[in-house]
């Protein structure tokens, strides 16, 4: 049986467009608001990321760094993620769901039990930010076992033999990561320049869905059309901050930002 | 139980993936940093084997750390406390005033050989920090340093130094502002310039390739005192007792690394860290108070953490031990029983700074006063057959502000 990522993806290609991904802090900025703004943009996204905040992430830029430590101040614990999922999922016409974050707090919570739980609320996919190959093999059969696509990253520096070992390591689909960055860097080499390392790495995995993620944001989004998927995480982050800041109401807000990205990519 | 195989450092007794002891350690980092650390790790294993590499770093160990530190005996200290013989080594005599300085060098060589024009680095107490930015102007390399915005204000004078030196320190402002947080951005700088930069993480912790390299350089420290007691006594005594401060725990792999193939009976290896304010829950003692495994910057380690995983913070007056997590090795040292390892509270680290400096003519900073604390705690209930030495690791300059503060005066 083909995933729920997978069918987003084939449904995507029928339309003729990349898939649009999105991804906020779950309880970024509160437990309640956080789950309007997945039901908000559940309309336009076809694919929800979810990060699970860590407190000491060493590969997030500043904007997710502020979402993080928005939703850790109000609180958040990892049952309130698990908990966010479950009632999304409710919705009718709910969108396949990614949880993101660091190996810490699934290690802490046990790989097995955290898995487990996965399924049990309705999660899809899962990335683990620093859980590269080949030490994720175990964790990777573990999601597969429990019918969870197990993302992994590929990046610029990653060598072409090494590429070649995880994707055929990997589940349905694949990150790619434009640049030498933390999320949310600006975009340090062009929109082409990315395109063209992405068609390598999808030369490698033609059967695969292979995303591209960070630097991606409503000034760039359309330059890159042509891939399978495209995440855009630090953007909506720094939306929430901002409507925040002008004490507006951040589901608004998220909602016409994925509108836009969407119309963007149409 | 698994046992320290004889003859073969300890840094490299890991498994393929980084781990010793089968679960401290490794290597978990974004997909990113991979390459690079492939890179850094056949570049330090081609280098140590280099005789020509080898002999530049033992030249400038000698030449411009200044070896051997002194060993010395505290003969007033020993005469108060009426046990134990107390002796110390030195090691705030290298160059910069502490053991930092091994470490720095190292990155710095291997900088240049990776030809890479600057290093980025964290530290907590300032001396990696200062250390890395004496070596940067030393080979003519640039220098970011990344430190927490509350170490910035606890520990001016090594912040004086480094922008001295000409390195850019990059004030964090995230989470508890310390170490942690420092060392947290500069993984993330890492990630993002890791074409350009060459990275030294300041202790014997991060992934399995900078615990390696940062053992492989403070290895220096033991190999001088191995001499020196052999000088001392005629042979290594019969009852020895090791002493030093653990946070990353640089300066105890360093001062332990030849004597962990002696039984425990013989000489014994006890590290102490930072047991924080005496009446407040916050410490930065992950071993001591036996802290569960986690993962942070790249390794698994006991580390001071809450229920859900997230990293708790830490309180300690020395802010070179105010670190939630500990290196991978000592976990293991922990594990096996080859160390003993317990904590002494701020008040406990300030009574020995101040009762050492009042009989000897030495300063040191508040870690290694954590050492002392240790020390005269134990020493009465030992006899003159047992020899103690601890490894005075660093030296109070930099800490006078505070010490002004809560002792009232300060004077070198």
């Amino acid at each position: 049986m083909k995933s729920q990522i997978s069918l987003a993806f084939k449904k995507c290609r029928k339309e003729n467009r990349p898939a649009l991904l999105t991804y906020i802090v779950a309880g970024d900025n509160t437990k309640k608001k956080s789950l309007e703004i997945l039901k908000s943009i559940s309309e336009y996204a076809d694919i929800l990321e979810l990060g699970f905040a860590h407190n000491a992430p060493t590969a997030d830029g500043p904007q997710i760094q502020n979402s993080s430590y928005r939703a850790l101040k109000n609180g958040i614990k990892l049952k309130d993620v698990f908990q966010i999922v479950k009632n999304y999922k409710k919705i009718k016409n709910s969108k396949p769901c990614i949880l993101m974050g660091y190996y810490q707090m699934v290690y802490k919570y046990g790989e097995r039990k955290f898995i487990r739980k996965c399924k049990q609320v309705g999660v899809d996919g899962l990335i683990i930010v620093d859980l590269p190959f080949p030490d994720n093999k175990k964790f990777s059969r573990l999601c597969k076992k429990n019918s969870i696509t197990f993302i992994q990253l590929l990046s610029p520096t990653t060598s072409n033999e090494r590429m070649k070992k995880i994707i055929q390591s990997s589940h349905d689909m694949i990150y790619y990561i434009s640049m030498l960055s933390t999320t949310g860097g600006k975009l340090k080499i062009s929109p082409n320049k990315i395109l063209k390392n992405y068609f390598k790495v999808k030369r490698l995995s033609k059967a695969k869905n292979t995303v591209i993620g960070f630097g991606i944001t409503e000034k760039t989004i359309s330059s890159f059309k042509k891939a399978d998927g495209l995440v855009v995480g630090s953007a909506l982050c720094k939306g929430i901050s901002e409507s925040l800041k002008k004490r507006q109401n951040p589901v608004i807000k998220l909602n016409k930002m994925v509108k836009k990205l969407k119309s963007r990519i149409t | 139980m698994m046992k320290i195989k004889k003859g073969i450092p300890l840094i490299d007794q890991h498994d393929k993936n980084g781990f010793y002891g089968g679960k401290f350690g490794g290597n978990y980092v974004a997909e990113t940093l991979k390459k690079p650390i492939d890179d850094l790790t056949k570049l330090f294993e081609k280098c140590r084997k280099d005789k020509n590499f080898i002999k530049e770093r033992d030249n400038l160990y000698e030449n411009y750390v200044g070896k051997p530190t002194r060993f010395i005996k505290l003969q007033n200290l020993t005469d108060h406390l009426g046990g134990a013989q107390i002796y110390a080594k030195m090691v705030s005599d290298a160059n910069g005033g502490a053991h930092k300085i091994y470490n720095a060098i190292t990155h710095a060589m291997l900088c240049k050989k990776a030809k890479k024009k600057y290093m980025c680095t964290d530290t907590g107490a300032g001396y990696n920090g200062k250390m890395f930015s004496m070596v940067a102007k030393k080979f003519g390399l640039g220098c970011k340093v990344f430190m927490g915005t509350r170490d910035m204000e606890r520990q001016k004078p090594n912040c004086d130094s480094i922008r001295k030196n000409g390195a850019e320190i990059i004030p964090v402002t995230s989470g508890s502002k310390t170490l942690v947080d420092a060392v947290s951005e500069c993984i993330r700088y890492w990630v993002s310039n890791c074409d350009k930069a060459h990275m030294g993480i300041g202790s014997l912790v991060g992934p399995n390739i900078f615990v390696k390299i940062c053992g492989f350089s403070t290895s220096q420290i033991s190999r001088e005192l191995k001499v020196q007691l052999e000088e001392e006594f005629g042979k290594i005594p019969k009852r020895l007792k090791l002493i030093n401060c653990v946070g990353g725990g640089s300066s105890a792999y360093g001062f332990w690394s030849e004597f962990f193939d002696y039984d425990k009976k013989h000489i014994e290896l006890i590290g102490v860290e930072a047991g924080g304010p005496k009446n407040s829950k916050l410490h930065a003692a992950p071993l001591s108070k036996n802290s569960k495994i986690a993962i942070l910057h790249g390794a698994a380690a006991y580390c001071v953490q809450d229920s859900d995983g997230q990293i708790d913070e830490t309180d300690s007056c020395s802010s070179g031990l105010d670190y939630p997590s500990t290196s991978p090795i000592h976990c293991y040292l922990k594990d096996i029983g080859r160390a003993r390892y317990s904590f002494a509270t701020d008040e406990e680290a300030f009574a020995a700074y101040k009762l050492v400096t009042e009989l000897e003519e030495i300063s040191p900073s508040l870690e290694p006063s954590h050492s002392f604390a240790e020390a005269i705690k134990i020493a009465p209930r030992l006899d003159d057959s047992n020899i103690i030495v601890v490894n005075s690791c660093g030296d109070s300059l930099k800490d006078k502000d505070i010490i002004k503060k809560r002792l009232g005066s300060y004077s070198r």
